[in-house]
């Protein structure tokens, strides 16, 4: 949408836009660059400025395994946990918009635990994961030893994805819903009247119509499982067992702020944006669909 | 629309209450495992009704964590970061919305790209600039011969410092910036009718007078909408501040101190007052969710448009 009526007085719209751009000027572009920077520079031992290297930061990360497995670990937490959420977001929001009686107890009880932090959450999940007292613990009576996750990686992820599952539920669900509302009624009888029973139309009708939100979502749940995780991560495995849930953001946590290597982080930051930005380059695409279609 | 679907209608209850029992289980036992004695939370079998334990263990944890000092610098963190963000985004999309100039589709581009890398992606290179905030500037000057020129006309060695680390500046302005307000705005004033405008202007009312009369009012959505957001993501700030506070007895905040409430795993594993510190770090942002429940969904509705 276009406007046609302005304001005359520019001094005054530049004013009013210089506090937002020297805050991300700050905050945002000059780091950005300054990554760039340190990427392909290496920091000497005693000082006296930074010693161009091009390329090599960047062979070490990718001639190193563990980085390898950090985003090969990333990339299954990501798509299994956005996987999880977002079909569990969209059974309940689809059942929910039915708007039988108490849908609006519902829909409160579903939105809540967006307010909860990541690493409270994980927290809880640490208690609720321990292989002694927890919930979890119940599967050990089953077999001993078959759930522990400060041993078995398998478990540690398993504890992870479904931390960050159960943390993302509730984002998409007001997505989705919000989504089927705005779904005209007119079509929905339409399809009754043509004969289509509840389920059909959640299958033909209504889910084809929540195409756009289906993908809006995925985006933006993917970008959140990179940069929530560390949080998750932190808290519930710290890392391990044996790097066994050391994922992306961990690792730059770890090598640049624990093993000092700020080159070789700000290389691994480097491709970590470089990752993000081409997975937004879809939601930007989308959004200008959208903006098109309304 | 009404439709005789009895079978499908108890589905739909079982599905729900399954969905809404998935949600909420895991805090009620953490809630449960908060009202334990230590000895009844490490029994094998799992306890699912509270006990009598939750004073005790609130006020352990709360001593524990030193949670005085840091529930303020939580507050003040969050508060600030709402304040910021609300009127910074409001006039920056009031700037790109209400007036016409040549640069206005580039500064909405420059602010948009913002919304692609957060924080926690950038984490190296702003930990940087943190220690000192006006090091980008000092570049700009060295690099464009200013700093030069200062020093040889009035004898002065320029330096600019402004160190944040350990401070509520340092914990606040980089949280300041990102473009998810802005945005929120803008699309909102996106809907406001041209008549409006020329209305107002009709009636003698500049841009000033327009902003704070007209459009404030009318956005009153949005701005508890974004309020509540903004409480929530400066509140849950975990990485950033873990990074930048090492001064901990002074500036730490409440989610900062959840990881030493982790038993360690030598003591007995006192989960009782952990999950108590942890109700105590979700409360506040839960709190404010609920209360503007209504606002806050719309708002982050409108920003999908």
């Amino acid at each position: 949408m276009q406007k046609r009526a302005y304001f005359k007085a520019n001094w005054l719209a530049y004013l009013f836009i210089a506090p937002q751009l020297l805050i991300i000027f700050v905050f945002f572009y000059w780091p950005a660059s300054q990554a760039m920077y340190w990427a392909f520079t290496l920091e000497q031992p005693f000082g006296g400025g930074n010693q161009w290297v091009g390329l090599d930061n960047f062979k070490a990360v990718f001639s190193d395994e563990t980085y390898w497995a950090s985003i090969w670990r990333s990339i299954v937490f990501a798509v299994l946990s956005t996987g999880l959420a977002m079909s569990i977001a969209l059974v309940l929001a689809l059942f929910a918009d039915r708007q039988l009686r108490g849908y609006r107890f519902f829909r409160v009880g579903m939105i809540w635990p967006y307010a909860i932090a990541a690493p409270a959450a994980a927290l809880a999940f640490r208690f609720l994961f321990n292989p002694q007292s927890g919930v979890f613990a119940y599967l050990n009576t089953l077999s001993p030893g078959l759930w522990n996750p400060a041993l078995s990686g398998v478990d540690a992820m398993t504890a992870i994805i479904i931390t960050q599952a159960w943390k993302q539920v509730s984002y998409s669900f007001i997505f989705f819903l919000a989504g089927l509302q705005s779904i005209p009624r007119s079509l929905i009888e339409a399809g009754s009247m043509d004969g289509a029973r509840v389920m059909r139309r959640m299958v033909d009708l209504q889910l084809p119509l929540l195409a756009p939100t289906i993908f809006f979502l995925l985006v933006i749940n993917m970008t959140d499982s990179f940069t929530d995780s560390f949080g998750i991560v932190d808290i519930l495995t710290e890392g391990g067992p044996a790097r066994a849930t050391e994922l992306m953001v961990y690792k730059i946590y770890v090598d640049g702020f624990q093993g000092l290597d700020y080159s070789g982080a700000a290389a691994q930051s480097l491709v970590l944006m470089g990752l993000v930005i081409l997975m937004t380059f879809f939601q930007f695409r989308f959004i200008e669909r959208r903006v098109h279609y309304t | 629309m009404i439709e005789r679907t009895p079978l499908l209608n108890i589905v739909t209850h079982v599905i729900l209450v399954a969905g809404a029992l998935l949600l909420i289980i895991p805090i009620w036992l953490a809630f449960v495992a908060a009202t334990l004695t230590v000895a009844e939370v490490n029994s094998p079998n799992v306890h699912y009704l509270p006990g009598g334990e939750l004073w005790n263990n609130l006020t352990a944890a709360w001593t524990r964590a030193e949670f005085g000092v840091k529930f303020m610098n939580s507050m003040i963190v969050a508060i600030a970061v709402v304040i910021g963000k609300v009127i910074i985004s409001a006039i920056s999309a009031f700037s790109i919305v209400f007036f016409n100039y040549r640069l206005r589709m580039v500064f909405f581009w420059v602010i948009f790209i913002t919304l692609m890398l957060p924080l926690e992606v950038r984490i190296v290179p702003t930990y940087s600039v943190a220690a000192n905030a006006l090091y980008p500037f000092q570049t700009i000057l060295d690099a464009t011969g200013i700093s030069w020129l200062i020093a040889q006309i009035a004898g002065v060695e320029l330096s600019l410092e402004w160190n944040m680390l350990n401070s509520y500046t340092g914990l606040i302005l980089p949280l300041v910036a990102t473009a998810t307000g802005t945005f929120l705005y803008r699309q909102f004033f996106l809907t406001i009718p041209d008549e409006l405008v020329e209305a107002a202007k009709m009636d003698g009312s500049g841009p000033f007078r327009f902003f704070i009369e007209v459009l404030l009012p009318l956005s009153r959505t949005n701005i508890a909408a974004l309020a509540t957001i903004m409480f929530v993501y400066a509140w849950n700030q975990y990485l950033w501040p873990l990074l930048i506070i090492t001064d901990r007895a002074n500036y730490s905040t409440v989610v900062m101190e959840l990881r030493r409430l982790i038993p360690g795993p030598d003591a007995i594993a006192d989960w009782n007052v952990a999950m108590a510190g942890t109700l105590i770090v979700m409360l506040p942002p839960l709190l404010v969710v609920v209360l503007m429940q209504r606002w806050f969904v719309r708002g982050l509705i409108s920003t999908e448009k």
